[in-house]
């Protein structure tokens, strides 16, 4: 294990009689894509809030790099990028000239001209923020965290609102980001994009962090494994798959045999079977996902209560 | 793809360091131009706050009737006595709409919120606003000085230095309405509503409607605490009579101070 980069312990906040974070702890070791995911009003966007330093946490403790964000403000702002869900900017400036704004207000600032390009926007440069579409005001957002070469990086539903091809190019860029050495603290309601990015994820479900694992060991536990379906090109008996240390139960359905198991299954089923003179064909692995983990682990769907845009429905419809 | 360096992670993390001082002013240097900018793009500051009083001046200075001088204006003209009235004219205008209209909108669109993610503190934005609009206010005062003299015959001010002093406690004492304005206000529109229900009574009680010397002695003693009242006596004086007199400065200077904490106490960056 590396640095830790951010370090949050027993948050809670509540607004008025309503909890919002009841008990959140985590922390993301340095260069770690981790996610917090969790339905509309699980408490996600106050816990971020208040790591970084935009709302006092009613109690708990939150280190970035070692700093409060609270009384370590000045210096925390420096070195943490913020995007933000609920933020636009004023209508008639160009996106050029924020850029240069806010380059202006870090002392070792990245490259613009850089940023602008691998963003895409550098054709928008010249244009009004209010001319942009709602994914390149999302990109000029995520440039707007990054060009003050932030050690970490918090994105809050930062592709909420892109279509699918924007946000896979968005998730493109995470990954860059994260290879250039920054800690991402990714705020997200959908599994695939948590399945596709994060090193580890944190459920929260009413303020409270219910699980916390990578997310294929997260979705391993939504079902007690995965499951390999395949025919077989000749008989052979149950017991040489079932004394495998990988595989928990061997089932036989008509053609099919299924196997389920954990850990390196497929390949320790195929090997075995190879070994044994049998091929394996129309393998199928059937691998639960972390919606089936969230189901699991709180009962709700992750996706259901939302309506807020179309495109969330579609991800809703198609996880 | 490749060429993206965008982290630090090399250098150590001081504990709480100051932004250098360089690195603060061209923030601000670089906050007030684009302040300008939107200014300029959208602006109906520009209009409400010089472009309204100026007109008023010059169809006042075409109106024969403004030009004699009357006894009970003390001597002078209708037009002269509305010189000082339209300055106020403009720097209401701009303390109270051109001030306020934005800084709320800034806080509806979260731009307040995402500048306090940044080492720039947010006042900054309220300080270039106030900066911006203070020197539209300032320009449209000169203009109107330069026009009423130059075009229309008016007196130049008998105290200079006088005129530039009640200018700028004038300022000093209607901008914290604004902020406070600003600070109330939740929507944009709720700031221009409430902007505006300011700006006309004061500008009566400025003289616009009725100049302060027709006034009754009642509403003479209103106006007088009213800051634009006072606005427009300090400026009056400075302009016709001399250096002004200790009230309407200290009326100002009250404001300022009152109008100054409760905007400070009241105003949320979110």
């Amino acid at each position: 294990m590396g640095v830790t980069a951010v370090e949050i312990e027993h948050l809670r906040k509540t607004y008025g009689s309503v909890v919002a974070v009841d008990d959140v702890s985590f922390s993301v070791t340095e260069g770690e894509i981790f996610g917090i995911l969790g339905p509309n009003g699980a408490g996600k966007t106050t816990t971020v809030e208040c790591a970084v330093g935009l709302r006092p946490p009613d109690s708990g403790t939150i280190r970035l790099l070692g700093l409060d964000p609270r009384a370590d403000r000045e210096r925390v702002h420096e070195i943490v990028g913020v995007q933000l869900q609920a933020s636009a900017m004023p209508a008639k400036l160009r996106v050029g000239e924020i850029l240069d704004m806010y380059r202006s207000f870090y002392r070792e600032p990245a490259d613009v001209d850089g940023l602008i390009e691998v963003l895409g926007l550098a054709a928008k440069r010249g244009d009004y923020y209010k001319s942009l579409s709602g994914g390149q005001r999302q990109r000029l957002s995520v440039a707007l965290a990054l060009v003050g070469r932030p050690k970490i990086a918090v994105l809050d539903e930062m592709t909420t609102g892109l279509d699918p091809a924007a946000r896979r190019e968005a998730w493109d860029l995470i990954e860059d980001v994260r290879a250039s050495g920054v800690t991402i603290l990714l705020v997200t309601h959908f599994m695939e994009e948590a399945e596709r990015l994060c090193d580890r994820v944190a459920l929260v479900d009413n303020g409270r962090v219910v699980a916390l694992d990578t997310p294929p060991s997260l979705a391993a536990r939504a079902r007690g494994g995965k499951t390999v379906r395949f025919v077989p090109s000749a008989p052979f008996e149950d017991r040489l798959l079932s004394e495998l240390p990988e595989v928990t139960r061997v089932e036989r359905e008509a053609r099919h045999m299924v196997v389920t198991g954990t850990g390196e299954l497929v390949n320790a089923v195929i090997l075995t079977l190879a070994a044994a003179g049998v091929t394996a064909r129309d393998v199928q692995l059937d691998s639960s996902n972390l919606e089936d983990a969230f189901v699991r682990l709180t009962g709700k769907h992750l996706t259901k209560d939302i309506s807020k845009t179309q495109d969330i429905i579609k991800e809703g419809a198609s996880s | 793809m490749n060429s993206l360096s965008l982290s630090a992670v090399s250098n150590p993390v001081p504990r709480s360091l100051p932004l250098p001082n360089p690195v603060r002013r061209a923030a601000f240097g670089k906050i007030v131009l684009n302040e300008a900018r939107l200014t300029w793009r959208r602006p109906v500051g520009l209009i409400g706050g010089v472009g309204i009083p100026l007109l008023l001046l010059v169809i006042f200075g075409e109106l024969p009737a403004f030009k004699q001088h009357q006894a009970s204006f003390g001597g002078i003209t209708i037009f002269d006595a509305y010189v000082p009235i339209l300055a106020a004219f403009g720097l209401a205008m701009l303390a109270l709409l051109g001030v306020p209209i934005p800084l709320v909108s800034y806080r509806e669109l979260g731009v307040l919120r995402r500048l306090s993610t940044t080492p720039v503190p947010p006042f900054l934005v309220l300080a270039a606003q106030a900066v911006i609009q203070m020197v539209i206010a300032v320009t449209t005062v000169v203009v109107i000085l330069v026009v009423s003299v130059a075009a229309f015959g008016a007196p130049a001010p008998v105290s200079p230095a006088g005129l530039v002093l009640s200018v700028a406690v004038s300022i000093a004492g209607l901008l914290p309405i604004g902020l406070l304005i600003a600070a109330v206000a939740r929507t944009s529109n709720a700031a221009s509503v409430i902007g505006r229900l300011t700006f006309f009574p004061l500008m009566f009680f400025a003289g616009l409607w009725l100049p302060r010397a027709l006034m009754p002695t009642v509403l003479l003693d209103i106006s007088n605490y009213t800051p634009l009242g006072a606005a427009v006596q300090a400026m009056q004086d400075s302009m016709q009579t001399g250096f002004p007199p200790a009230a309407p400065l200290l009326v100002l200077t009250g404001y300022a101070l009152v109008f100054g904490f409760l905007a400070r106490r009241f105003f949320r960056w979110e």
